[in-house]
């Protein structure tokens, strides 16, 4: 008993202290990439520490909800991502939320940073909100097809059942593919990440995620700062656990399996930031309106998943 | 017992009706009659969850036609309706307590009032055809009168005016309806109708057409939606609140009634009316909720959007149901049931929030509000619970229902037909896309109504609503709250009326530990409330703790930063319209062919800029309007036969019994 809610608490700290780190680390691929030396790899640690020391300049027009949306943002996606397996499965409390629920749980965190970003009632606040509701209006029923797709193929909609059926049934299937494809620009939207926003930029025309956060600073920066890696880290941790569950350590296993777990999952980091980074500098951000097709295209190809499935259960 | 007290409590929901008559004109006479419908609602609500046992509560009065009498009856289903129409009646008249003070003519809503919530009591009730169809209209005409009560208002009477008119053609399909299940025997009673042997499918077909026209007119199905934003916003908003949480319920109740259970055992193809037209009505409610300004025709709009849902879920019930897939249909049915309990909670909160609002600034539309959350915070607090509760946002109860239809969509592959097969996958995709607009369009309707700047001096100047108000919706997110965190509570009252109608039940709830809900089976899905609440809590507070503990308290007021430009104007913010522009272009341009129209004049001209956007109503201009031009065109031939000579009048008196007589003759 100890034991697992040990690993469950393990589980919880790894993704916070993870999170800057995976951040830190694409940077700093990205930075090689472009033949600049970049910001070493801890630099996001020592943003967040900073940031947390400085004093908060609020808007005077900022209300109650502009002060605890950072904490709400943090503690939704915080649980969401520590619901998602990294280096084991069917943890004590694996059971309280599955893939819908944790799709929900992001879809609070925008909720409230949307509202935060209207809050003061600047224009850039509303344009970033405005925005982020269009891209999530496409980029959430293309995620619940996606879960659909990979329920339909687990038989469950809970992570750890998933894994576990990915890990003991080897098969290639049409509908993955899909569904990978599908999840990865899900995961791209969702995390403002090149072609659909900057996270580098301030360029006022462009930004969606930066413009919502932009009254910001101090202390709730930090939070919100941390709230946007944890999120990349879950999408990260997701597609790992999903489609390449090696290395997860199975319900009730010891200590060293576990360890061994945890190495492959942050082997699993590297090289997912290491392919963000690479996708990025190879490609350009597109036009703001430009976005919802490339959602489209999520949405049909997770339809397209769901409709095989619906079909013939082999494909 | 309980249906005695019931009866009871309704006959003096209609003396309460009639006392208000007498008592409309002295100034206590709102408090009066508010607190005594408080009272008789949480008597009815008590009554319907009284247990009972498994069998129903049935008694027949000599009322109405002397050779049917009047059959009343309460089981499993009728006692859940009955439970949510007194939640939402409750809370309705404890927040008309304080808000009737505002009512410069309580006359006019006083009386009918009590009388409506008693219509709607009595349908759940009723257990013959006659029974039904008089308390169906009680409900219809009394909250007609309600949508009139401002008729001073040409926009208030154009909507009664189309409500009255949907409202009797939803009575008549009814009442073919029952006809046809009646039979010729004319065996009106709900028990014959269920002993009586099944008709053809030509039959059945034709009944499921007209329960669909009927209850789905009353409960806004597109596309026979058209009267709901227009009457549901017109009415004072405690009444709204009623129309849009609660009588669009008994009309739920309604179709259950007649598809479910008098029609007996359902063909697969019965669920495909229910699955398309509730996909459409989801998507097409959220995407003109969306574009909304006003902020009570956004919450009926919003209304018809989770009808769609409850339709979804009822097809889906039935779909399994003919395929004698006990235990998934029943996840549906009682998907179906809870989206019902929760839209009643929220969608009453929300049009409480909103006639607060009103009361407040005299404004309605949400681009003249703005920064009401510093004027009126309580108002706010809820207003912005029920906005998460109906976004379908964990830990509140609108996700809970949410995921359950989820859960029996991943069902549905089993099911054998290819029609379905097909059709299912794209319902999915409906539902997903209008939960995330569903987000989106109350982002923005808080965002414009409660955050940022006033826009208008009345919203500046805003006071907080009174208390009696305030308890009323503040004991309505109780329950939302509630709801979500143990739904296996909720789900285990649903489940004797799941039994009763698809012959199957989901597993108990209430043993599974830590309170979580696994529907089908734990291995499968499961999902914690409780656990993901106080996990959420835990955090928010931990990472406060590390902040306080390990970073710095200081703050600073200042104006804002804005990239370096802050300005003061209020009209600098983003507004209701600007919001909406991107998903009115992207799905706007398909569902209303909107398009944004820009006159810039050239530089030197000194005419104003203008921007105007065009909206169409496809639905108004595709169905209807082609209805109204081919009625004025009847009426303007037959006006013709109004300016005859005496010899044209005979000769179509002789003409007409002529084919009457040709038309017996040639009848075999």
């Amino acid at each position: 008993m100890i034991f697992d809610l040990a690993a469950q608490a393990a589980q919880m700290i790894l993704v916070l202290s993870l999170a800057p780190l995976l951040l830190g680390f694409t940077r700093k691929v990205k930075a090689r990439l472009l033949r600049r030396r970049g910001a070493p790899a801890l630099q996001p640690y020592r943003d967040l520490l900073r940031l947390m020391r400085k004093e908060v300049v609020l808007a005077d027009d900022a209300s109650w909800l502009f002060r605890c949306a950072p904490y709400l943002i943090f503690a939704a996606t915080w649980v969401a991502a520590a619901l998602v397996p990294t280096f084991a499965t069917g943890l004590t409390f694996s059971w309280s939320a599955d893939l819908i629920a944790i799709t929900a749980l992001l879809g609070s965190a925008r909720f409230f940073l949307a509202l935060a970003g209207m809050d003061v009632g600047t224009s850039f606040g509303g344009i970033g909100a405005s925005r982020e509701t269009m891209f999530a209006s496409l980029a959430e029923p293309a995620m619940i097809m996606i879960v659909f797709v990979v329920a339909l193929i687990a038989g469950s909609t809970q992570l750890s059942e998933i894994a576990f059926h990915m890990l003991s049934h080897t098969e290639l299937r049409v509908s993955y593919g899909l569904a990978l494809i599908g999840l990865v620009i899900v995961a791209i939207a969702e995390n403002g990440r090149i072609p659909v926003d900057n996270p580098a930029t301030h360029l006022e025309l462009t930004m969606v995620h930066e413009a919502m956060a932009l009254e910001y600073s101090g202390r709730h920066l930090a939070v919100i700062e941390l709230a946007a890696a944890l999120k990349l880290l879950l999408y990260v941790s997701l597609i790992a656990c999903i489609f390449a569950p090696w290395g997860l350590a199975p319900h009730g296993a010891d200590l060293r399996a576990m360890a061994f777990g945890a190495l492959a999952y942050v082997a699993k980091l590297a090289v997912g930031g290491f392919l963000l980074a690479l996708f990025e500098v190879s490609t350009a951000k597109m036009r703001v309106f430009r976005v919802p097709d490339f959602l489209g295209a999520a949405l049909m190809l997770g339809l397209l998943g769901t409709l095989l499935l619906f079909v013939s259960r082999s494909l | 017992m309980p249906l005695t007290l019931a009866l009871c409590s309704i006959a003096a929901l209609l003396c309460v009706g009639a006392l208000a008559v007498a008592l409309a004109q002295s100034l206590a006479a709102s408090r009066v009659v508010y607190a005594l419908c408080l009272g008789l609602s949480l008597i009815l609500f008590a009554a319907a969850v009284t247990p009972r046992g498994a069998a129903a509560l049935s008694t027949a009065l000599p009322l109405g036609l002397p050779w049917i009498g009047a059959h009343f009856r309460l089981d499993a289903l009728s006692a859940f309706f009955m439970a949510v129409v007194n939640l939402g009646g409750a809370a309705a008249s404890l927040y008309a307590i304080g808000y009737g003070a505002h009512e410069k003519h309580p006359s006019r809503i006083l009386p009918f009032f009590p009388v409506f919530l008693a219509g709607m009591n009595l349908v759940l009730l009723a257990d013959d055809a006659f029974a039904f169809l008089v308390a169906w209209e009680f409900m219809s005409l009394s909250s007609w009168a309600l949508v009139m009560a401002h008729h001073q208002d040409a926009e208030n009477r154009r909507a009664g005016y189309v409500y009255l008119l949907m409202a009797s053609f939803g009575t008549l399909a009814l009442l073919m309806a029952f006809g046809l299940l009646a039979g010729s025997a004319g065996a009106y009673a709900f028990a014959d109708i269920r002993e009586a042997a099944r008709g053809s499918p030509w039959t059945c077909g034709l009944v499921l057409a007209l329960a669909i026209l009927g209850a789905g007119s009353k409960a806004g199905l597109a596309p026979l939606h058209i009267w709901l934003p227009l009457a549901h916003p017109a009415a004072p908003s405690q009444v709204s609140a009623l129309m849009s949480g609660v009588m669009t319920k008994v009309a739920v109740y309604g179709f259950i009634r007649i598809v479910f259970d008098l029609l007996g055992a359902p063909e697969f193809w019965w669920s495909m009316a229910p699955l398309t037209l509730g996909a459409i009505t989801a998507m097409l409610g959220i995407l003109s909720a969306t574009i909304q300004s006003d902020l009570k025709k956004l919450l009926a709009y919003s209304t018809i959007e989770n009808i769609g849902v409850v339709f979804v879920a009822l097809g889906l019930a039935l779909a399994f149901k003919s395929n004698g897939m006990a235990l998934p249909a029943a996840l549906a049915f009682t998907a179906a049931l809870f989206h019902v309990f929760n839209h009643a909670l929220f969608k009453s909160l929300l049009f409480l929030g909103a006639g607060a609002v009103q009361s407040a600034t005299g404004e309605r539309d949400i681009e003249r509000l703005g920064g009401l959350i510093h004027a009126m915070p309580r108002t706010a607090f809820l207003f912005l619970g029920a906005c998460v509760a109906i976004s379908a946002l964990p830990p509140l109860n609108g996700f809970v229902s949410e995921w359950l239809v989820f859960q029996a969509i991943l069902l549905s592959p089993s099911l054998p037909q290819w029609s379905l097969k097909l059709l299912v996958p794209a319902v999915g995709v409906a539902l997903a896309l209008s939960a995330a607009l569903c987000a989106g369009c109350f982002v923005r309707a808080f965002g414009v109504a409660f955050l940022g700047r006033a826009r208008s001096l009345a919203a500046k100047t805003a006071q907080e609503t009174d208390p009696w108000s305030l308890a009323a919706m503040s004991g309505l997110l109780a329950l939302c709250l509630l709801a979500g965190l143990v739904p296996s509570y909720l789900i285990d009252t649903i489940t004797p009326a799941a039994k009763l109608f698809v012959g199957g039940h989901v597993p108990t709830q209430g043993g599974i530990p830590w309170l979580s809900i696994a529907p089908i089976a734990e291995s499968r899905s499961s999902y914690n409330g409780l656990l993901v609440f106080l996990f959420m809590a835990f955090s928010a507070f931990f990472a406060a703790w590390i902040v306080r503990v390990f970073g710095s308290t200081a703050l600073r007021r200042g104006p804002a930063w804005d990239c370096g430009y802050p300005d003061q104007s209020p009209a600098t913010q983003y507004t209701g319209s600007s919001f909406a522009q991107p998903i009115r272009r992207t799905l706007g341009s398909v569902a209303f062919v909107a398009r944004d129209h820009l006159d810039m004049p050239a530089p030197g001209d000194t005419r104003p800029a203008r921007f105007g956007v065009e909206i169409h109503d496809r639905v108004w201009e595709g169905l209807y309007a082609p209805i109204l031009r081919a009625v004025d065109f009847c009426a303007e031939q037959l006006d013709r036969t109004h300016y005859l000579t005496i010899q044209g009048y005979l000769g179509l008196v002789f003409a007409t019994l002529v084919a009457l007589l040709l038309a017996i003759a040639i009848w075999p």
